[in-house]
This record gives C-alpha cells, structure tokens and sequence, in this order.
C-alpha cells in the first residue's frame, strides 16, 4: 500500500490543529489532518464554547430574577434543565460544522481516525470506518489536545463523580455539588449550578481560589461567591470519596489535618489537565515528552527533526487561543520567510466566565515584585463608572501593573461585568509594547466599562479623575 | 498658553546647535510650514519651521547664538487671541526635562515616575529617540507635561529616516542612552521591540556615539583646557571659535585614532588603461539637453573598485561592536568631500549595485550639496567604508583616518607618470598610490591584503569592473 504524500500532517482538529491546517493551506500546503473524535476538539465540543453556552444561560435566568431592580414584571420564573444542555449542544454541533466547512473550503483533506508516528515521515492511521492508511509528510504537527487529569483514587466514574465532560450535559440539576479544584473549568461550573440553584462548596488544594489569578482579584471573587452561597474551602483536600447509590461521602482533609465529612449527590473534579500523549508512537520516533507535555522550542518544534507539536499537548497555559496562536506561528515558521512571531506567555490571556468574570494578562502583582520589578499598582472599581451603575453591575475591579521605571504594562488583572470582553485592549496594549503614556492618550469612549480601564491606569500614576 | 519652542535635535548626534539667523522678529504672524530660522548642526545647515500658527511672542536667543544645548528654548510663540501680557509671568518650558515629579500625587518622588526622566540625562536622553523618528522635537517617552510635549515646531526630515520601535522600546533605549538606528528589530516588519533594546543594552552594541566618544575625547575641555595656560603670547594669534562641524571632526577622530588599532598596507596601481577607459567611455556619453549625460572620473571607478571589492572580500565589509563583528549586505561609501571649514563624508548607498554613470551623477549630486550644507542626516550617517582622495593636490600616497563604525579608510594619492620595469626594460607607467587604513580589530593584515589585491585588479583591467 503506498502512503497518501502530503506537505503537511496535523494530528488532532481542535483549535490549534484546525487552525493549522487551515493556515497551511492558504499558505499553500498540501495539508491532511486526523482527527479521531470531533473536528474542533474539546474546546468546541466539550469545553469552552459548550461552557459559554450553559453560562450565558445561567446568567439570564439571574437577571430574571432581579428584573423588579429594572423595572420589570415577570411571573413564575424557571428554567428546563434539559433546554438549557439542549441549546448547549446545539451551539456546539452548528459550530462544529462550521469547521467542516472552513476544513472543506481550504481543501483540507480531513481523515477521521487515530494517527501514529510510524517512522520518520510516516504516519499509520488505524481509520474510523475500521480500515488503515498510511499518510507520508515531511512535517508533521502533533495537536492531540489534552484530558481532565485523574487522582489516583479519586477517579472519575462518570456517574457520581464527574469529569467535565458528565457536568457539561446534566439531565437536572443536583442539589449539591463538590467541585474539586478551582481553576477556571472548577468555578465556571461552581458559578453555573450554583445560579441555578445548587448548593456548591468548592475545595481548592492551595491557599485560595484562582491560584493562577491575582490574589486581589481572587479575594474579591470568593467574596463574591460566598455571597452568591458557595462553600469555599481553601487549603484542603479530598481525603476520601465514596460513592453510594445516589450521593457520595467525601472525606476533606483542611491543612491544620482536621477532617469532615460531607455527603453530596454529585462530585465535579477539575483538578487540571494532561496531555494526550499515549498511543502516538512519540517514544519510539524519539520525540521527548516531560510531566505529561511534549518538549517543543520557541517554533514548536520538538526533539525530532520534522514533528511539531502545539497547544496543550505541548503543555501550558492549557487554552484554545495560544493552541491557535501557536498554529500559526508554527504553520508559518515552517513555510519560511519572515521573523519568527514567538509567542510570550506574558500575552496570552486568561478569563473565566464566572459571574463576576475575571480576566488578566500578564504579570500578578506578587509575581511582578517577585521578579525585583519596582511597580505602579492602578485600581478603578465598578461603582465609580456611569455605564457599570447604569448597567446595575457595580461589583468589580480593573488593576493594572506597571513597571516604575518604564512604564512597560506588566499586567492587567480585572474582575466584573464584561471583563472578558474588556481584556483584549490591554492585550493589544501589551503585544505593541506601549507605556502608560500612550494608554493615558488613548481616547476611551464614553459611557462605557472601558473608561474604567484608562482611569485604571490613570490610577497607577495618581491622576485617576472619577474616583 | 504660550508655546515655548525649543533648540531641535537636528540629527541623533547633535548635542547643540547655534542659531545661524533668524528669519521672523518678534510680533510676526507665523503660519504652521513657515520658515522661521536657519539652524546649523555639527553638518549642516537646517531650516526650523513652525507646526502651529501664532504669532512670535519673544526670541530669547539671537541671531548667530552658538552653542546651544538641545531642547533649550529659543523662543516663545503666543497662540491666537493672546497677547504681550500672556508672556509676563510664562516661564519658557524646556523640552522633556519635567520640574514637577510628574505622577501628580505629589510626593516628590521623582524617580518612581517613568515620565521624569533624571534631570542630568533627560537632554541627552530626550532627542535621539524622538528625532530619528523624523520628529524634529516633542520627547516621545513620558511626556506628561502638555506644555514640553507641545509639537509647536518640526523640521523637514526625509521619511526615510523614520525607525520603527515600540513606545516601550523608545525609552529602554531613551533611558540607557542608546542609539535606536544601531538596533535591529525583531518585531514585525522589523520593528524595534523590547528585547532587542535590551539585548543591544546588554551587548553595548548602540551606546549612544556621543556618550562614549565623549567619554573618550573630552578631559582636555573647558576647566582643564582654562586651568593650564597657553604657552603663546597674547595678542600672538587670534581665537577663532569651534564650528560644531569642527567639534564634531575633532571629537570623532580622537575617538578613531585612541580606540580603533589602525594599521596600513600600500598598494601602487596601474592607471593608463582605466585612463584609456574613461576617455573612451566619456566619448561616448549620450548628449541630453546638449550637456554629457555623465562625465566619469578617475575617482567614480575607484568607487566603483571599492564597492566591488567589498563585495568580493565581504569579511573586510563589517563593523566591529562588543559583542559581534557586524557583517554589511552592502557597500555603503563614504566619500570625503572637503567643504569650506571641514569635510563631511557623504554616503553611496549600496554602491556595488550601481554602475558608473549612476555612481558618477550620484557623487556630483552629494558633493555639490555638500558644498552648500544642505545634506540630510542619512545622506551622511553610516555607511561601511570610505574614500579619501587628495590627487588632485598632488600628494603621492598618505594614510586615512578610519570614519567609525567605518573599518577601513582608502586614501588615494595622484596619478603620475613613473618609470617602471616592464619585461626587463624601463618603461612609463601611470601610477597611483593607494594606501588603506585598516581596523585590526575587523580586518588583519591578510585580509586587507586581499581586499586591496583585489582592488588593483579592478582597477588595472578596468573593462571587468563594467560587468
């Protein structure tokens, strides 16, 4: 049998994989892509668009609940549980064939199955239909994405204790609920059963939520949370978990070894990721793998000559747009020509779509001093903002961090009403490398949330004008 | 508010200029374009134009005012609407320097703000990165002070000199002195972005010349020079006073001879069949408008020689920096010109690309004005090679100083008719003596060697310098 020759092999259709594939194309590459589940991968079908879908739901029905502060009458106010997985999954499957589309427009040739890396150049694919193909490419780019991480012993069962993928389709809403970790896939789904009206506790191993958030901002967002009625247990740990007929026992251990016991109908575990790295045949083409993630350079490129790997496979931050970002980069690094775009992780934002949404880039404030920066810290809260107040949205916080010597933006940390819409200005404000001086000139449009983001910086230099 | 306008930096090495003449008086109408006086750099003579219109309030330096640090005001415009009484109680603003700590909380703590830049070096830091912008004044980083960020004059540079870097990348290279047009950029399109500053910060590779030749060349100046008497008698010699072209010459080939291990290697040339040449290809040159269409010289084929044995001996055609030997793509050439009160060097860009009638308008052009001052910075900064040609005086052979960041000087002597021994017989021979001028640093003995062997045979089989 002889191999289907390509210029290009992606292996894996998420984020980072479709992309690539898309970009290889325009460039002009004869590009196939192995996809063994679903084109667009987790993101798309089972993570973040899914998520936003089930959110925005979550927060609709707490805006019907408070439509008496806008002037509003409405009766008998409830939500369908099933709609509302329903309408999820919809979102997801006319998205999903979106990227069909997108694959199929730029003569991808999408081949579903599972890829191996047989030898240099060659992959085996064990196909979908039950059949094998064996694909030839000179470059070959690993995209296979990542899994929720298991404990040993407090693995998931898909039943009592689910994994993200049973909390996204639930078939009603449990009336209590652990969530195990509290990243951002731990408290978007804390934020989403709780507004819908289960009890949630939280139990986060270190010694606050968001470990990887500002601490300011994750203070003010455990506030927020425990006022919504969450449980938050920080410091503490699953010691055991039980599952009975339709409830487990958990054991939480607190850092002082005290322990309680809690039974809950459903347990959430969101303890981080792993890279999907089995059964690729990585091992034998030489491809070096460290904790779980292939090794790759600043273009990529792993340890054997020809084999790139991206997004989560290629280990942290776990999200779809450096695992796009890196498509890209990576695509054209391959084609040549031009300076090689590295990705900074320093730009690579972050939000969670809780309610209040967070979002960031760059630096923290303890990360910042850590490093021996001498820094400028701007604040601006929602309540001093007309289009927060008018909105009825006056929880919240815009900080941004500067370096006292440059002005170079180090990192913009906020929490509230849009934020995750919010973020990207700064993040343009970062990739441009601009100092507090072009930010301060910058005209922001009134009213809206983003005057806070220029009183922010305002802030750090003294001159905030409405607060 | 008045508009205080202030001496610009003409060019990324001017420190102060005089005031050759001004061109309003006090009480006229300027209009935003108009000429409003002559201002003479260490190489040229520049106009200074207005960018806002208003009336001319006050000259606070009069014509011929020598010596004038940059960004020290020099006059004050009133807008419109305002008269005399405006200026009463208007303190001219220097430019960049801020008095007032700047970040407005009124701490005093002037160093915590990026915008006040340390009084000492905010002049020096002020221009280099705002003026190769081809922004003739108004400091780009930190300007916080309206009335010292107020564009109110600019000067007509060329576009090309525009360097594209980031606000951020602006002043790292402000603050740490160093010369944004010696940086590479990384960023896209080539744009300066922080890390090649700081990695240039740590090379030293673009430490501003002026600081470091001044460090170099300046212990001899005002307090010791005053201190220690003058061993001529007075009224024994009349003083005249520095030009800044004279400072310049002499402050930048101090700085060549005490740093840069010159040595020299003498080469003597047959002329007669490049003489035969030229008449040759002078007769044939096409007639438009009645007038040559170019006049070759002995010295536009040494030019041509040069930049195609730079092209040949490419390891001769680099720059030494600390860190690395810089490797030129081309030949750039540099031509002295002697003008009245010094020289200046214009510069050939790319010159092994151009033929001889290109090379040859092209000088005629640069010397002609150079003779009047009326060279633009980039017709006169960098290059990587130059030529010094005193035949026409007569002199037989002499050495160069090297023009940094040049490596290698040729000094070029007369042509004359000398007896030579060709095949065991005296015969008459055109001779020319050349001597080059080499760094060691860059180019050692054997090298030159080759460069120069090279040359010579250009020059003395000159139909293969026409290919």
């Amino acid at each position: 049998m002889a191999a289907e020759a390509y210029d290009l092999v992606v292996i894996g259709g998420g984020p980072g994989g479709y992309v690539a594939a898309i970009r290889a194309a325009q460039l002009g590459l004869n590009t196939a892509l192995v996809e063994r589940a679903e084109l667009g991968g987790i993101c798309l079908n089972w993570g973040c668009i899914p998520t936003k879908a089930l959110l925005r739901s979550a927060e609709v029905y707490q805006l019907a609940q408070h439509l008496d502060d806008y002037g509003i009458a409405a009766e008998n106010i409830h939500f369908d549980a099933g709609k509302i997985v329903k309408r999820s999954r919809d979102v997801a499957a006319r998205l999903n064939a979106g990227v069909t589309h997108l694959l199929k427009k730029n003569k991808v040739r999408v081949i579903a199955g599972e890829a191996k890396l047989a030898a240099p150049g060659k992959i085996a694919v064990a196909l979908a239909d039950g059949g094998k193909a064996e694909l030839s490419a000179p470059h070959i780019i690993l995209a296979t994405g990542a899994r929720a991480r298991q404990l040993p012993g407090l693995e998931t069962d898909g039943k009592l204790i689910w994994s993200y993928r049973e909390a996204m389709v639930p078939d009603e809403i449990p009336d209590s609920l652990l969530i195990v970790g509290s990243g951002a896939i731990g408290i978007e789904f804390a934020s989403f059963y709780r507004t819908l009206g289960a009890d949630v506790t939280v139990v986060e191993m270190v010694d606050r939520i968001l470990p990887v958030e500002d601490a300011e901002i994750a203070t003010l967002a455990a506030k927020a949370f425990k006022k919504q009625g969450m449980q938050i247990h920080t410091g503490a740990t699953v010691a055991a978990m039980t599952p009975k007929e339709d409830a487990v026992e958990v054991t939480l251990r607190f850092s002082d070894d005290e322990e309680q016991a809690l039974a809950v109908d459903r347990v959430i575990m969101a303890v981080g990721i792993t890279g999907n790295i089995e059964g690729l045949g990585l091992e034998d083409a030489g491809v070096t793998v460290d904790r779980g993630h292939i090794v790759t350079d600043e273009s990529c490129a792993t340890s054997v000559k020809g084999v790139y790997a991206i997004g989560d496979v290629a280990g942290p931050p776990w999200l779809a747009h450096k695992a796009s970002h890196e498509a890209v980069l990576c695509v054209e690094h391959i084609v040549g020509g031009g300076t090689l775009h590295r990705l900074d992780p320093l730009n690579v934002p972050g939000c969670t779509y809780c309610t209040p949404q967070i979002a960031s880039v760059g630096l923290t404030e303890a990360a910042a001093e850590e490093q021996g920066y001498r820094i400028r810290v701007g604040r601006f809260p929602y309540v001093g903002n007309g289009k927060a107040i008018a909105m009825g949205d006056t929880d919240g916080l815009i900080k941004t961090i500067f370096d006292a010597e440059t002005g170079e933006l180090l990192g913009a940390h906020m929490i509230g009403a849009e934020v995750t819409e919010l973020i990207q200005g700064y993040c343009v404000a970062k990739t441009l490398e601009t100092t507090e001086a072009e930010l301060m000139h910058t005209i922001f449009p009134h009213p809206t949330l983003s005057e806070m983001m220029h009183e922010s910086v305002l802030d750090a230099y003294g001159r905030a004008l409405h607060f | 508010m008045p508009i205080t306008l202030t001496m610009p930096a003409l060019s990324p090495t001017m420190e102060e200029g005089a005031l050759n003449k001004w061109l309003v008086k006090e009480g006229d109408e300027v209009r935003a374009g108009d000429i409003i006086a002559e201002i003479e750099t260490d190489k040229a003579t520049m106009e200074f134009e207005a960018v806002d219109e208003g009336r001319i309030g006050k000259l606070l330096v009069g014509d011929g005012e020598e010596g004038i640090p940059v960004n020290t005001p020099i006059a004050v415009m009133l807008e419109e609407g305002e008269d005399d009484d405006a200026l009463s109680g208007y303190t001219p603003q220097p430019g960049q320097v801020t008095p007032s700590d700047g970040d407005g909380d009124g701490d005093g703590d002037a160093d915590a703000s990026p915008a006040a830049a340390p009084t000492a070096s905010g002049t020096e830091g002020a221009k280099a990165a705002a003026d190769k912008a081809g922004r003739a004044q108004g400091p780009t980083g930190g300007a916080e002070e309206e009335t010292a960020t107020k564009a109110a004059t600019s000067v007509r540079r060329d576009k090309g000199t525009r360097i594209f870097a980031s606000p951020l990348a602006r002043r790292i290279a402000e603050k740490n002195n160093l010369d944004l047009a010696a940086i590479d950029g990384s960023g896209p399109n080539g744009r300066i972005v922080k890390r090649d500053v700081e990695a240039a910060r740590e090379s030293g590779v673009a430490a501003k010349p002026e600081k470091a030749e001044a460090a170099a060349a300046r212990p001899p100046e005002p307090a010791a020079a005053a201190a220690a008497p003058l061993p001529f008698a007075e009224g024994s010699y009349e003083e005249v006073k520095h030009t800044p072209m004279r400072k310049t010459i002499a402050r930048r080939l101090t700085l060549s001879k005490q740093t840069i291990p010159h040595f020299y290697l003498t080469i003597e040339c047959e002329l007669d069949a490049l003489m035969a040449l030229r008449r040759d290809l002078n007769e044939r040159a096409p007639r438009e408008e009645d007038a040559p269409a170019y006049k070759l010289s002995v010295n536009d084929f040494i030019i041509r020689a040069s930049a195609l044995a730079l092209r040949r001996t490419p390891e001769a055609n680099a720059s030494w920096t600390d860190s690395a030997m810089l490797r030129h793509k081309h030949a750039d050439i540099g031509v002295a010109v002697a003008i009245e009160g010094g020289l200046i060097t214009p510069i050939i860009r790319a010159a092994e690309t151009k033929g001889l009638a290109e090379l040859s308008n092209e000088m005629r052009d640069l010397a002609a004005r150079a003779r009047e001052r009326k060279l633009k910075p980039e017709e006169y900064e960098g290059g990587t090679f130059s030529i010094s040609n005193l035949g026409m005086y007569g002199i037989s052979e002499f050495s160069g100083v090297i023009n940094p960041p040049h490596s290698m000087i040729l000094a070029v002597g007369a042509a004359e008719q000398k007896p030579v021994i060709k095949d065991g017989a005296v015969a008459v021979a055109t001779i020319m003596h050349c001597t080059l001028s080499c760094d060691h640093r860059v180019v050692d003995g054997a090298l030159g060697a080759e460069f120069l062997k090279v040359f010579k045979g250009f020059i003395e089989d000159p139909v293969t310098m026409l290919l």
